[in-house]
């Protein structure tokens, strides 16, 4: 789960400025591009990675957010997930899977006109949080729902 | 040219829903094969929904989106008849473009 105490560490900063704070707890190395768009940021290996990649610093859960995802899934390898957002100027909707080896499966942009709405299906390594962030407005939120997973995704 | 999408856009008050069904292995790279190689990874990467001309939809899918990717979006307007287009592009630089008319 997201060490909250870490990212209020984070956000404050001092005098070491940001890429030295994450140097310090590991996630940054000379070298790895932090990018804030969508392509890089699926190489992050863990839940705290993937959300410096995305630039969330202080996600707030919020209940304007529908994740629909079945309690346990029979076949970790296609596991639905429908996200529906009700946050004024959604513009993206992202979809994480915390224990998966790399943790952003897919996140999609929405131009107006289109709805805050997709469905579509991932996969699970083993029984893990499903993570929907939503960035509305220029800020990030967050809903998660814990999936059970009986035989893993990921064909290993 | 990858394989064929099967694509149905239909129109009700307004709203258009499009649901595609992609024909695709998406492999993550983290398997191995019977012999113990490593399976490389080959999957889609971007995903663009377009209608009269406008992008609906943008997608980047990682390895973790499903063999065969499913999708279910919706947007305002569309009339029947009308064209919406979905276009992927993978890891490898190949790319399938289907498009269907809106019933």
């Amino acid at each position: 789960m997201i060490n909250l105490e870490r990212r209020k560490a984070l956000k404050v900063g001092g005098s070491l400025g940001l890429l030295g704070i994450l140097a310090t707890v590991g996630l940054f190395h000379p070298g790895m591009a932090i990018a804030k768009d969508g392509k890089s940021t699926f190489d992050a290996k863990t839940l705290d990675e993937a959300l410096d990649a995305l630039g969330v610093v202080l996600p707030e859960s919020n209940v304007a957010i529908r994740l629909t995802v079945p309690e346990i899934a029979e076949n970790g390898a296609v596991v639905p997930v429908t996200v529906e957002s009700s946050l004024a100027k959604t513009e993206q909707i992202h979809i994480l899977v915390e224990k998966n080896p790399l943790v952003l499966a897919a996140n999609f942009v929405f131009p107006e006109g289109t709805e805050s709405f997709v469905t579509t299906r991932v996969k699970m390594r083993e029984t893990s949080m499903v993570i929907a962030l939503v960035k509305a407005d220029g800020k990030f939120y967050r809903v998660a729902k814990e999936v059970k997973v009986t035989a893993g995704g990921c064909g290993g | 040219m990858g394989n064929p999408m099967k694509i149905r856009a239909s129109v009700k008050e307004g709203v258009t829903e499009v649901k595609v069904l992609m024909q695709h292995e998406m492999e993550t790279g983290l398997r191995k094969d019977a012999d113990g190689k490593s399976v490389p990874a080959w999957h889609i990467t971007e995903v663009k929904a377009q209608h009269n001309g406008r992008t609906v939809l943008e997608g980047h899918f990682g390895t973790a989106v499903s063999k065969n990717p499913y999708l279910v979006f919706r947007f305002k307007g569309g009339k029947q008849g009308e064209k919406v287009s979905i276009n992927w592009v993978d890891n490898t630089g190949d790319s399938r473009l289907d498009e269907v008319e809106i019933s």
